[in-house]
């Protein structure tokens, strides 16, 4: 029963990928910039929904991890001359170095204290980023160096690329999710997050696992933001601001908490809700805040997650 | 001007920060104290209680004395009022869950802000100081607004005190903040505790903001630096506790008037945050508190 639902979920999450595959030889210009951007945020929300959805850690800091990440990038590129290749491993390295320090201290509160302390940290680095002005222009930002931006030979500026590069990004997130939730660790992490007493009871190290589930997270966003820098070619305070750690809060809560396709549904209908809002209210964020609201009060377990409850089980 | 004076002139600016940051912190922590709850929105009803002090000083039209005075009573009212009814329509409903507040007033938040945006404008608007006079110092000559501002600050708070621990209103809240289940037993409306809590707390951001005005002009997103500030010094000061919030403004509201003078603010803003985030990381009751968020 349980590897005939294995595979039905297997052929679910490779028809995406391949249906995102086949979608940009047929889209116009316009939606296909902007599917390779909604597949890198999603890839960003993927890493959040990690923390968030599979552990039940609600951080509301990860803008810092992901501005770790496009900053790693962003000044080696700048004032080092490294390239893609190393701007992304930068980029890894960076997010999980930060996720784990942060992790070993904010992990030792939880529930609100556990927001507002990674929300302080993320303020302290968002801060950092206008402080240290002179290297990273603050608010105005920087241009990545459009020479640097070459992965294998690849130019990543060019559309077709950069939708290739942004795929390949999304699927190896959503195998990593895949994977998390499939895996005996994944199982360990939902129990913490449904009763982190009872998991202690049962002899596991609930503060280990915690830490090993925010350290992939930041990983992720570390990777995600060095790719965003890569793909996009710029660089800003904006991306450290606690918007940025609102944002995928959001489009996971809406797509699904605790689902591995829910970050990317959630992101895809967040970005195209903001995109179309825009066009005729200069107050788009407007829409963001009704839809929390809407979310949190009607619809707690997101699209996928109700989706999970009343149809298909089998959706991990 | 030499030092000695110079200090003098910070540590004013750093008390009347401190007095509307007072207030607004106190509301803050009220709704936490009695609510258990973190209302994220809370910045977005300190500006909210601005645009509408200037609204009512631009609509009436009149002296600057009686526009101030009817906007420091009708702008909390109003903001009272939108607070009863996000209470009643979100915060109830979800049955004051920690975590699903927090992402409700978020949203909260962006919705007031956003509306600010689409009826105020993105302009920075003042309203005139009721008293126009000058407090002449041997050093500098000093607004005498401000000085009110202080002293104005100082009755709220002492009224807040009096209401708390001598009236039966006063009395409900601290049964329900004690122990709101065996309030509950006893006869008090819990539910309607809690409304006027919120509503209260908001109220007070709201006379902070109305007071601030004719120092710093209404903005729509004025709100965030309170808000922050608020968190920052109810987290030090203890959560849930009273006492702790009024001495942590205090402190808070004048080292960050004096070191934003002597220091480049950014990086004082930096270590404050960080400081704040450790502080909550060894000791999560606070510095003064007896409840752990």
């Amino acid at each position: 029963m349980r590897s005939r639902w294995a595979n039905k979920a297997t052929v679910l999450h490779v028809g995406v990928i391949a249906v995102l595959f086949a979608l940009q030889f047929v889209l116009p210009e316009y939606h296909h910039v902007n599917l390779a951007r909604v597949m890198v945020l999603a890839s960003f929300a993927m890493g959040y929904n990690i923390a968030f959805g599979y552990t039940g850690l609600l951080s509301l800091g990860h803008a810092m991890f992901f501005a770790a990440g496009l900053y790693a990038a962003g000044l080696m590129a700048q004032f080092a001359g490294v390239s893609a290749a190393g701007g992304l491993l930068l980029g890894v390295a960076a997010g999980l170095a930060l996720a784990a320090a942060v992790g070993c201290l904010a992990l030792r509160t939880t529930g609100v204290s556990f927001m507002i302390v990674t929300l302080m940290f993320a303020q302290a680095a968002f801060l950092a980023t206008f402080y240290f002005g002179e290297y990273t222009r603050g608010d105005e930002g920087f241009v990545i160096p459009s020479h640097l931006r070459h992965l294998f030979g690849l130019f990543l500026a060019e559309p077709a690329t950069r939708y290739f590069v942004a795929l390949s990004l999304f699927a190896l997130c959503l195998a990593i999710s895949f994977a998390v939730a499939r895996s005996s660790m994944g199982r360990v992490l939902a129990a913490i997050r449904e009763n982190e007493e009872r998991t202690r009871m049962l002899g596991y190290n609930v503060f280990l696992y915690k830490l090993v589930a925010l350290t992939i997270s930041g990983a992720m966003s570390g990777l995600v933001g060095a790719a965003y820098g890569m793909l996009f070619g710029y660089v800003g305070a904006t991306f450290a601001s606690i918007q940025y750690s609102i944002f995928p809060l959001l489009w996971v809560l809406m797509g699904g908490a605790a689902t591995v396709l829910g970050p990317f549904v959630g992101t895809l209908l967040m970005f195209y809700l903001v995109d179309i809002s825009s066009g005729f209210t200069s107050a788009n964020m407007l829409i963001v805040g009704l839809a929390l609201i809407g979310l949190i009060l009607f619809f707690p377990k997101g699209i996928l997650g109700s989706l999970r409850e009343r149809a298909a089980p089998w959706l991990p | 001007m030499d030092f000695g004076p110079y200090f003098l002139l910070a540590t004013l600016e750093g008390a009347v920060g401190a007095a509307v940051l007072a207030l607004t912190a106190l509301g803050l922590s009220l709704v936490f104290g009695v609510m258990r709850i973190v209302n994220v929105a809370h910045g977005a009803f300190f500006m909210l209680g601005a645009i509408i002090a200037w609204w009512v000083a631009d609509t009436l039209g009149a002296g600057p004395m009686l526009s101030f005075l009817a906007a420091l009573i009708i702008s909390p009212l109003a903001v009272g009022a939108v607070a009863v009814l996000a209470e009643r329509l979100i915060l109830r409903r979800l049955n004051y869950n920690p975590e699903s507040t927090i992402v409700a007033t978020i949203g909260l938040l962006y919705v007031i802000e956003q509306v600010a945006l689409m009826t105020y404008g993105p302009d920075a608007r003042p309203v005139v100081a009721p008293i126009d006079f000058r407090v002449q110092l041997p050093w500098f000559g000093y607004s005498g607004y401000k000085l009110l501002v202080i002293a104005a600050s100082i009755v709220v708070m002492l009224a807040v005190w009096w209401g708390l621990t001598r009236t039966r209103i006063g009395l409900m809240m601290r049964a329900t903040q004690f122990d709101s289940e065996t309030a509950r037993a006893f006869a008090i409306p819990v539910d309607r505790v809690y409304g006027g809590v919120f509503a209260f707390g908001a109220m007070l951001a709201a006379i902070g903001a109305v007071l601030v005005v004719p120092i710093q002009q209404a903005h729509y997103l004025m709100g965030n630096d309170p808000l922050l500030l608020s968190f920052i010094v109810v987290i030090i000061g203890g959560l849930g506790s009273l006492r702790g919030t009024v001495l942590a403004a205090v402190i808070i509201g004048l080292s960050d008037g004096i070191i934003s003078v002597f220091f480049s603010p950014t990086l004082a803003k930096i270590i404050a945050t960080l400081v704040v985030a450790m502080i909550l990381v060894i000791r999560p009751k606070g510095l003064f508190g007896t409840q752990s968020a």
